[in-house]
């Protein structure tokens, strides 16, 4: 059975939309997103890993992690919980931070919103929408993709698409 | 300040010019001539257009043409498929670990 991914931007909205069904209850897949553990699992493209600090999946609440390269280089992002219906959407506030959270002052967000659709016993949709705060999101984004081909730097590119 | 392609489309009045040049080349006069703005605003942004290397300026007898550069704006198709490539290959991930629960 085909997955239908979609993945589409509308640069002049500033957002990419993200769509994929998955052969699982709904339950099943809202816990893959929120449950850190699971998460670790599949969050991170390989050969990027997933380590969580800070975990608590509350309006207002964040989930505090690191992409950690295959060198052991760990990239802080911090995503705070705006809005939590359970097994149904949440939306988040994601910056880049430091190991302890701190996010700098004025350092650029970008925001998502998740939603989970149950389209049968077993099957669910999940549609993220990636909205970029601004032009110097986009631009933060780019620093690291053209300026030169080096492997550190894709790397770099990786951890930046990663926080969305 | 940097310039890039996405600065060239992270204005309105930017993207609104290139889809002008985008069907064919035209003197700055002729793009002014679309808009509301002062013409100084919109040299400036056509300026920026130049320096993101989106628009490329040539010389046709006295007057200058911009052209639109589709090897620029590839550029972002490039950052967008790589970032579609990251979801995809996560999704993947998520396949398996939805199997095991």
């Amino acid at each position: 059975m085909t997955n239908n991914f979609v993945f589409e931007s509308d640069l002049a909205a500033r957002t990419i939309r993200i769509v994929r069904e998955f052969n699982a209850p709904v339950e099943k897949v809202w816990k893959a997103f929120t449950d850190p553990d699971l998460l670790e699992k599949w969050f991170a493209p390989k050969p990027w890993k997933v380590e969580t600090k800070r975990m608590d999946f509350t309006v207002g609440g964040v989930w505090l992690y690191a992409m950690v390269s295959p060198e052991g280089q760990k990239h802080w992002t911090q995503y705070e919980f705006t809005a939590i219906e359970n097994c149904i959407a949440y939306s988040t506030t994601g910056m880049f931070a430091d190991e302890d959270g701190n996010t700098g002052a004025g350092a650029p967000k970008t925001y998502r919103n998740v939603t989970f659709l149950s389209i049968g016993s077993d099957r669910s949709k999940v549609e993220t929408v990636i909205t970029f705060t601004d032009e110097a999101t986009i631009q933060m984004f780019v620093e690291g993709g053209f300026k030169n081909g080096t492997a550190v730097t894709l790397n770099q590119l990786d951890e930046l698409l990663v926080l969305e | 300040m940097r310039r890039d392609v996405f600065q060239a489309i992270a204005d309105p009045t930017r993207r609104a010019i290139l889809s002008l040049v985008v069907v064919g080349a035209m003197t700055p006069n002729a793009i002014a001539e679309h808009f509301g703005s002062a013409r100084q605003t919109i040299s400036k942004h056509i300026q920026i257009l130049t320096e993101c290397e989106v628009l490329v300026q040539k010389k046709t007898g006295r007057e200058i043409y911009y052209h639109f550069n589709p090897k620029k704006m590839k550029e972002i198709d490039i950052w967008l498929e790589r970032f579609r490539k990251m979801w995809e290959d996560s999704y993947n991930q998520l396949d398996d670990v939805l199997n095991d629960l």
